[in-house]
């Protein structure tokens, strides 16, 4: 058994652990910014190394475990997520002392959760890196301490998260029950047609639409994405979503691939449903972060169609939407977090006359709601194609059809948050610029968002060969 | 000829160069940053005369062709070349966009930035649509406009009969929703072409695509009609125009003006490139119903501008009406009509520009845009009223101005197809003399009113439009050889295609 395979997971947890201790060997009272940069770096170099991972499709476990180059590429998205997220939260973690390196800890280890869902190949491991996942995040979404919306958030994120890891877990057990094994290559030799193999599968489907926030099962997010600290938001809507749809495509796409039932049409249903309750609902908020909030749900919406193309362009659609999201959705939390340490408000008004006291953070948001609209040439707009695409070549006309309509009609609630950033006077209060982390990471999230929307080739390329993994 | 100097790049990227020099300049270079934009547009404009003179006719076809490959693995190529068809459309966004720096030249506000967003990113998205022969690159420059505009009308528009809030939202999501069913036609065209690994946006891969028979007449009906959605919103096709006029009117004078002149023919413009010689038999199928909508369009919005008292209003509704005329001469289906639409595109966009250039001037001096509060101008402003007259008289279709052979040519076309509805849109011609008629002399002639005496009348830059658009209306009127060659050209490719669907099916068996 080759643990090297396993040095992203181990390497991650390292991190989580020597960073709690550093905190408790750290005088008290003393800043704790150290402790973000010090997680940063390591993050960095476990994106670095991961690269060495491509190429190697080794399992672990007796086959429970694959490092496959669709693992390494959503570990590298949820590690590229984290660093970004990191970056621009150092002042709001500032903010949390005395438990300011509990927070980098928790993240870690909610980050560790991920990595082993990434690769995750039978339902037990799968279980286990999404509990690690989603009990951190139980924490998390609760750590603004003394806040009421954010407690508020953090108990409804828990009951409602465990009744949906009952449903996901029945669907498991039932799924099992029936085929005897719980590893996704054997299931899928041993599915065939039953009322168990159907109930378990739409109940796996349902566990895992509350984890990516699909509608009717994310009707959290809205009050989670508005009570939690800006940093878990964002993690929340960017990696966790991620993580979510990367288990969901591969179970789907090796245990349920030649299930004899017409799975892709509920999907099909459910990315429906999404695109159009998300976007119609984001046009009445007047919070930013319940807009995002929207958003999300209706970003789910379009990556879940490229799920219902059930092919190697579905998943290439899925990955490059994935990664493209991440890098937008950092840009415009960067600015929400900007402008929440600031003025301590998440309305549209707190974000007039952005533009005049901050250009940078204005046009980061822009780039970054624009390219979440598919407005061209931001990267949203290619991976909106390649989805749309794939979907279009297996005869979906109708959700291709929607799916573009939809994107038009979000542009309306983009553009008020746009036109209160350029439109408005700032109201009287000093307003946000951020620090110089922030500016970093608002400045990377535009420049990768127009990078791969002018020059999509690179990612593009990786993406093709990475969707290759299920289909050779 | 790829080898050459990329004369086609240079006219996109000169506004973006200019563009990226006015960023580098200090806030309070507030000339500089107007020169700099007259030196750019000034550039694309040489360049873009260039090659309308040096076109070679006897060759035909797209010249001055460049070909990169972009993203090889979906087929987009950065591919540019100009013809009969595009060449018209190339000159008349250099000529408005140099026009429009000078319309500016009174902003006062936020100059820099406003300058940025206008080359930046109009200008040259709009010159892009024209230049490229790739369907990609073409919906990538097309959607580009589209936030700068946005943002144009509601810093620097303004609010008389609606809010410029509304009037920015309203035309950023009709063109955005349209453009949602324009994108789903044209990527089911892309799929439908080839099989996977020789697919290609090249315009005229998909042209050889249908030529080959690989989009039978079930595939092209639908797919015609969602591009007609798309380019029939943005071309203002009634019931599809309401963006139009509150849309100028809420506009910023320049963009009135690249959004009269120029931007709506990117609707006509596409149901021709793609319309006609990608989907031949979509586009017989649904001409009656173009055709139908096209006297619509004439009349219905003539009848609006009748009773409109705000400027820009009639001239947003008389716009509305024009494109009319361009749809009829399009749903001919013959050489004669679409060459005719394609020279009044042209004709039309001169004029309108010239139109929202002296009426943004008339509202900066007077700070009014209603029709009764103005009279006898002509006494102060002699300069400024030649240039209504011209435009007007342009617009009413004056013999020795640009848009008579246009628009008799689209008549010649079309009756020969549709002669009630032919008969019915010449009628629009009456309605059309009517309310230009009424607009010039309300607000040109009548007795001198004192209280107007101290106002100037157009010089300096303000006076650049003026002769550059006047000048344009007059020599391409008396010499319409100039642009009926070059739109004939343009066509004539598309002959073969034409004659291929004499015995397609129309729709009710063609009304």
């Amino acid at each position: 058994m080759d643990l090297s395979l396993l040095t992203t997971e181990i390497v991650t947890v390292a991190l989580a652990c020597f960073v709690v201790a550093l905190d408790l060997l750290m005088p008290a009272g003393e800043p704790r910014r150290a402790l973000g940069y010090l997680t940063l770096l390591g993050l960095a170099g476990i994106f670095v190394h991961a690269f060495t991972q491509y190429g190697l499709n080794a399992s672990l476990y007796g086959g429970m475990f694959r490092v496959d180059d669709y693992a390494v590429f959503f570990k590298q998205v949820f590690l590229a997520a984290y660093m970004l997220t990191i970056l621009f939260s150092v002042r709001t973690a500032d903010g949390f002392a005395p438990y300011t390196g509990e927070f980098y800890g928790l993240m870690l280890f909610s980050l560790a959760g991920m990595m082993v869902m990434a690769s995750a190949n039978d339902l037990v491991t799968l279980f286990v890196g999404m509990e690690l996942m989603t009990i951190t995040f139980f924490v998390l979404v609760g750590f603004n301490l003394g806040d009421g919306k954010s407690s508020e958030a953090g108990v409804k994120y828990l009951i409602l998260g465990a009744a949906s890891t009952a449903v996901l877990l029945y669907g498991m057990s039932l799924i099992y029950g029936y085929t005897g094994t719980v590893v996704l290559p054997e299931i899928a030799a041993r599915l065939s047609a039953s009322p168990a193999a159907l109930v378990g599968i739409v109940f796996f489907l349902a566990g895992f639409a509350f984890k990516i926030a699909a509608v009717p099962f994310g009707m959290w997010v809205p009050d989670v994405y508005e009570g939690a600290p800006v940093p878990i938001t964002a993690l929340l809507a960017m990696a966790s979503k991620a993580a979510s749809f990367a288990v969901l495509t591969r179970v789907f796409l090796t245990a349920f691939a030649d299930a004899p039932y017409n799975w892709p049409l509920i999907i099909a249903w459910l990315a429906a449903a999404s695109m159009i309750a998300g976007n119609l609902a984001a046009i009445l908020q007047t919070n930013v972060k319940r807009l995002l909030a929207y958003s999300s749900i209706a970003q789910a919406g379009y990556l879940l169609t490229g799920l219902v193309a059930a092919g190697p362009d579905g998943v290439k659609g899925i990955i490059f939407y994935t990664a493209l999201y991440v890098f937008a959705s950092a840009g415009a939390f960067a600015v929400v977090a900007a402008v929440r340490d600031e003025t301590g408000s998440d309305d549209i008004a707190a974000y007039r006359g952005l533009a005049r006291s901050s250009p940078l953070l204005a046009a980061a948001m822009t780039v970054a709601l624009l390219s979440m609209a598919g407005i061209p040439p931001l990267a949203g707009f290619v991976g909106k194609l390649y989805l749309f695409l794939a979907v279009l070549e297996k005869g979906w006309f109708w959700l291709a059809l929607l799916g573009f309509v939809m994107s038009m009609v979000s542009v309306y609630y983009y553009l008020l948050v746009v036109k209160a950033m350029y439109l408005g006077e700032p109201a009287g209060a000093p307003t946000a610029d951020g620090c110089a982390a922030l500016r970093w990471a608002a400045l990377a999230s535009l420049a990768l968002t127009v990078l791969c929307g002018v020059y999509p080739t690179p990612l593009a390329a990786l993406a093709s060969r990475v969707a290759q993994n299920f289909f050779q | 000829m790829s080898a050459g100097f990329p004369i086609l790049t240079t006219i996109l990227v000169a506004p973006v160069l200019g563009a990226l020099a006015i960023v580098l300049l200090p806030r309070e270079a507030r000339q500089t940053v107007k020169y700099v934009a007259a030196f750019a547009m000034g550039t694309a404009l040489m360049l873009a005369l260039y090659c309308y003179f040096a076109y070679d006719f006897v060759r035909g076809g797209m010249q001055f062709t460049e070909s990169v490959p972009w993203v090889p693995e979906l087929g987009v190529t950065y591919a540019m070349g100009v013809d009969g068809l595009s060449l018209p459309m190339v000159l008349l966004t250099a000529l408005i966009g140099f026009s429009a720096v000078f319309s500016s030249w009174g902003t006062e506000e936020r100059v820099k930035e406003f300058f940025v967003l206008l080359l930046l990113l109009l200008i040259a998205g709009v010159v892009g649509t024209f230049l490229t022969r790739d369907l990609f690159i073409f919906l990538l420059f097309y959607e580009l406009v589209v936030i700068p505009i946005y943002i144009l009308v509601i810093l620097w528009g303004s609010s008389k009969r609606v809010t410029k809030e509304y009037a920015g939202m309203k035309l950023t999501i009709y063109l955005l929703v349209g453009s949602a069913f324009l994108l789903v036609g044209v990527l089911a065209l892309y799929i439908q072409a080839y099989p996977p690994g020789e697919r290609t946006f090249l315009m005229e891969g998909l042209a050889a695509a249908a030529a080959l028979g690989h989009l039978p007449e079930s595939f092209q009906v639908p797919v015609f009609f969602l591009l007609l959605l798309g380019f029939g919103s943005l071309i203002s096709m009634w019931p599809f125009h309401s963006w139009s006029p509150d849309g100028y009117a809420g506009a910023p004078t320049a963009v009135s003006m690249i959004h009269a002149g120029v931007l709506k023919k990117i609707g006509g413009y596409g149901l021709i490139r793609l319309g006609i010689a990608v989907l031949p038999l979509g586009a017989k199928y649904w001409a009656p119903a173009i055709a139908a909508l096209g006297v619509v369009n004439v009349l219905y919005a003539a009848f609006i501008a009748i009773s409109q008292r705000d400027l820009k209003y009639v001239v947003g509704y008389s716009s509305v009406s024009h494109m009319g005329f361009v749809l009829i001469g399009i749903a001919a289906l013959n050489v004669v009509g679409i060459s005719g639409a394609v020279a009044n595109m042209f004709a039309h966009g001169v004029m309108s520009a010239l139109f929202f250039a002296l009426i943004g001037y008339l509202y900066g001096q007077t700070h009014t845009r209603n029709m009764d509060e103005l009279g006898g101008l002509a006494h102060q402003m002699p300069y400024a009223a030649t240039g209504l007259m011209l435009a007007g008289m342009a617009s009413l279709g004056l013999p020795g101005l640009i848009s008579f052979v246009p628009e008799f040519t689209i008549f010649v076309g079309a009756f020969a197809r549709f002669p009630v509805l032919s008969v019915l849109a010449v009628a629009g011609i009456v309605l059309t003399a009517l309310y230009t008629l009424r607009l010039l002399a309300n607000v040109l002639f009548g007795p001198r009113q004192v209280r107007f005496d101290h106002l100037p009348d157009t010089g300096g830059p303000a006076l650049v439009p003026l002769v550059v658009l006047g000048a344009v209306l007059v020599v391409f009127g008396v010499f319409p050889a100039l642009l009926m060659k070059m739109a004939g050209s343009g066509v004539a490719p598309l002959a073969a295609i034409l004659d291929g669907i004499a015995l397609a099916a129309r729709m009710g068996g063609g009304l």
